[in-house]
């Protein structure tokens, strides 16, 4: 007995929604002990922050901003059962992934190399509000970190899929909703790119 | 699938990232020349202005319903009034 397949998109959209919900909260909160932490710390969080190289914060911004548009003409190229082209850009938004997470390992392991993490020897010996900051710019970025593999790995798995026909301008929320996920990813960044490299 | 969902040309996403690359250039720009307290709610409002833009175009909301556009308005809200009443608790105290 064959069954057409129940599908629904509306539902399946509002679930991803309603977890980006929830992964908006989550950043808020780290967003949130930042600025508590500011205004407690505020010369700490300056010397901090100097520390941070903004021009790599900056080519990540950009390399995001490029990817966020490779994943939303990726659903477009779907939409118009261009499903080669949409395979290319899905693969576009991979590469930026992997090159944002090249550049954060050179910014994360220089900060290992001059013995910031936390609680290594350096920080411990210095004041309380630095060794506050870069705790909070380890958990935040690699947390921040952490969505962007997960949602390269999505999105390979999404081409994939595109590339098999599963996914096809018939349906495609499987990938409406990784790039989604993706655009969310972008959206983080795009409040720690000020916060950490530039305003302090 | 039905045919009301709404296409997007690649030139106007070609659009909007431009906008962002040039709202990043311009955050970059404000932060490096001293402003003082008005860089941060610079930096803050233009990346204000840049989610905004990558939720309603990248993200499709734009072109979502009620129950979407609701839903997120009530997400935001619950995350303004959070940090609103922290900051009251922080600054008050």
């Amino acid at each position: 007995m064959t069954h057409p397949q129940h599908k629904d998109y509306a539902g399946a959209k509002l679930g991803m929604w309603l977890f980006l919900f929830t992964e908006i909260l989550l950043f808020g909160g780290l967003f949130l002990l930042y600025s508590v932490y500011l205004r407690r710390y505020p010369h700490e969080f300056a010397a901090g922050g100097k520390q941070l190289n903004w021009i790599m914060g900056t080519a990540n911004t950009a390399i995001l901003l490029t990817s966020s548009l490779f994943a939303a003409m990726s659903v477009t190229a779907v939409q118009r059962d261009e499903l080669k082209r949409a395979d290319g850009l899905i693969g576009g938004t991979v590469i930026c992934a992997a090159g944002f997470m090249a550049i954060k390992y050179f910014e994360w392991s220089a900060k290992i190399g001059h013995g910031i993490y936390p609680g290594s020897e350096h920080l411990k010996a210095g004041p309380p509000g630095e060794s506050v900051f870069f705790s909070l710019y380890y958990i935040t970025t690699g947390l921040h970190g952490i969505h962007v593999v997960i949602g390269a790995v999505l999105l390979a798995w999404i081409a994939a899929k595109v590339k098999g026909g599963t996914v096809n301008a018939g349906d495609y929320i499987l990938l409406e909703n990784g790039a989604l996920y993706w655009h969310l990813v972008d959206l983080i960044w795009i409040f720690i790119f000020p916060l950490y490299y530039l305003i302090l | 699938m039905n045919e009301q969902h709404h296409i997007i040309s690649y030139r106007k996403l070609t659009g909007i990232w431009l906008a962002l690359l040039a709202l990043t250039a311009l955050t970059v720009g404000i932060t490096r020349i001293e402003l003082g307290g008005y860089k941060v709610l610079g930096a803050l409002t233009i990346a204000c202005l840049k989610s905004g833009l990558v939720i309603a175009v990248f993200m499709h909301m734009k072109y979502e319903g009620r129950l979407l556009r609701g839903l997120l308005f009530l997400a935001l809200m619950t995350l303004a009034i959070f940090i609103g009443f922290t900051f009251f608790d922080v600054l008050y105290r």
